[in-house]
């Protein structure tokens, strides 16, 4: 488990170190010089030499790259173009943000697409199954910033009762106790509500096919044959069974959640790292871009990491498996 | 395949309708999707009306004026094109990085399946938007960072029937009557290997059209005027209270297409794989 556990972590290791290489090079073979584009247009020629230098553009690449590794390292991410302000600290601001919505949104689809994959495949090839596969492939193709458009005409403009923005109300500061309480769940309603929606789809589908698999195992047919109540053989032999695969798709789709996640802040103005990346990519605002690049990697390989530990702790073949490697 | 079933039947006659419309673009709508006449008189109209020209919106016309029908067929022209051939790009990839992962062995195999994992773990979206901010945007970027984005599974999946067919009988058939080993490759494994990989384009297609609505809507994919379905339901954002149709209608037509990607492909792998079938 331990070693397995050390793997993985130099897996991520090496992911992460591989997306800042990445992000260096690409920086480096798009077109422009990144000291003009820094200082703008209007820069004299004396200015941008001297911020060529002070970026370091003016010596080899793999000084540059030894150099910007090691301050990346150190968490000296520079300085934003856009807001004067530190990288480090704006992404420090945001990624509890992110990691609220996300993490809350995975734990109600897990649960609802379970649920729902549960139910389709204890009625495989009933009307209720057909029904909901036309429900889940629906929600499956729901583009999240429209989901969000649309949640946030009814809710907001024609019912007028849930928030459409950011992630507190402007008297927040104001407000104590159960209000303030209240006014976060109102502002997380929307939001959280879009990105489980579009995740419920997804979750569900493949929890469906899972089960079936599952079902078509000759120990469910050897549990329902010394007589074990069906919904015990649901509960004890299938879900136990199905659960592995629920946890390696768990690691599989944090990319794809974090990317829903990105276009659900900038729809309700979240104030996450989604939203952060997004403003940086459209003022070209190279520092943050960056870093937060590296650091939405990072939280996708903790993810992965996380999820095979759940993993191997559901299986206890997986275990067996790692120690065998 | 068998058209008894719905999913495929469905699937195939939203796509093909679409494809239709896109190709037929001038014929089936008024023209020019950028045309804007008289804005303060012809914007915002509902859908179904006529405006004082006497011509008729059927979807109704967004904040400049333009027919949102007209605006929706020739986005479609950019959804479907972009979709295929950012999938047609992933594909020669996949097979490729697949095929020699599955066929090669020791480090080199080794290697190509370390990089197909390490491009797995990338957040997909970030990357588009790193590679959309340092380029300038446009539908051709959008096509090659797809394609090159979009390749991971279908290598894994190549991998996985290159090492599966590669002990079947007929291959030792076919290498013990002396035939090359890319041969072998070319003429024997790949065609076998190509079920999975129809099934994972069909689904392919469908996302990377909602992700390529995604850039646009976000400003980094192509570029106004032209119409797009993400770029027509950022348009539209501002205006949601008095003019809901112009976000409303391409969101629905992305949602139609997509789900006709994801059943067509549904009813493909149950028709082509037979052990799923049973399900």
């Amino acid at each position: 488990m331990l070693r397995m556990l050390w793997q993985r972590a130099l897996v991520g290791v090496a992911v992460v170190t591989g997306v800042v290489t990445l992000t260096f090079l690409l920086l480096h073979a798009a077109p422009g010089d990144p000291a003009e584009r820094l200082l703008g247009p209007a820069a004299a020629p004396q200015q941008v030499e001297a911020v060529r230098h002070a970026l370091e553009l003016d010596r080899p690449l793999t000084v540059q790259y030894a150099s910007w590794l090691r301050r990346f390292v150190r968490g000296d991410w520079g300085t934003s173009i856009t807001t004067g302000r530190p990288v480090g600290a704006m992404l420090r601001a945001a990624w509890p943000a992110t990691a609220r919505l996300v993490a809350l949104s995975l734990l109600l689809s897990y649960a609802l697409g379970l649920l729902v994959g549960a139910v389709q495949a204890a009625r495989s090839r009933a009307r209720l199954d057909t029904t909901l596969s036309v429900a889940t492939v629906t929600l499956f193709a729901l583009p999240g910033f429209w989901l969000g458009l649309m949640l946030i005409m009814v809710f907001t403009y024609w019912l007028r009762v849930l928030p459409a923005f950011g992630a507190a109300g402007m008297d927040a500061d104001f407000l104590s106790g159960w209000a303030r309480i209240a006014d976060q769940l109102r502002h997380l309603a929307l939001p959280l509500l879009t990105l489980t929606l579009i995740g419920v789809g997804g979750t569900a589908r493949f929890a469906r096919g899972a089960i079936l698999d599952v079902l078509a195992q000759p120990f469910v047919a050897a549990a329902r044959a010394k007589g074990v109540s069906e919904s015990r053989v649901l509960a004890r032999h299938v879900l136990r069974n199905a659960l592995g695969p629920m946890l390696i798709l768990l690691g599989l789709s944090l990319p794809a959640l974090f990317s829903g996640a990105v276009l659900v802040e900038t729809v309700f103005a979240w104030p996450g790292v989604g939203r952060v990346m997004v403003e940086a990519v459209q003022s070209r605002d190279y520092p943050v871009v960056m870093a937060a690049t590296a650091v939405s990697a990072l939280l996708v390989v903790a993810g992965n990491i996380l999820a095979d530990v759940l993993a191997a702790w559901a299986d206890p073949r997986v275990r067996g498996a790692a120690r065998e490697a | 395949m068998r058209l008894r079933d719905p999913r495929a039947l469905f699937g195939l006659t939203v796509l093909v309708a679409v494809a239709i419309a896109a190709i037929a673009a001038p014929v089936v709508t008024a023209g020019n999707p950028n045309a804007q006449r008289d804005i303060v008189a012809t914007r915002f109209l509902p859908p179904l009306t006529a405006d004082l020209h006497g011509t008729f919106h059927p979807l109704g016309t967004d904040r400049f004026g333009r027919d949102v029908w007209t605006r929706l067929v020739y986005g479609a022209r950019i959804s479907l094109g972009v979709g295929l051939l950012a999938v047609v790009i992933s594909v020669a990839i996949g097979t490729a990085v697949g095929a020699a992962a599955g066929y090669l062995r020791g480090w080199p195999a080794m290697g190509l399946l370390g990089f197909t994992d390490f491009a797995l773990a990338l957040p997909r979206l970030v990357l588009l938007l790193l590679l959309a901010a340092l380029w300038q945007p446009s539908a051709a970027l959008v096509v090659v960072v797809l394609g090159l984005t979009g390749w991971m599974p279908i290598a894994r999946l190549v991998h996985g029937e290159v090492r599966g067919l590669a002990v079947r009988p007929f291959v030792e058939g076919a290498r013990a009557l002396g035939a090359r080993r890319a041969r072998v490759l070319w003429r024997h494994i790949l065609p076998n290997a190509l079920t999975p990989v129809i099934v994972a384009a069909a689904l392919g297609v469908g996302n990377a059209i909602l992700l390529e609505a995604s850039l646009s809507y976000l400003g980094l994919g192509v570029q106004p005027p032209t119409a797009s379905w993400g770029s027509m339901i950022a348009s539209g954002r501002d205006t949601l209270v008095n003019a809901p149709w112009v976000v409303t209608a391409p969101g629905l037509a992305l949602v139609l297409v997509v789900v006709a990607c994801t059943l067509l492909g549904d009813a493909l792998r149950d028709a082509l794989d037979p052990g799923a079938a049973k399900r």
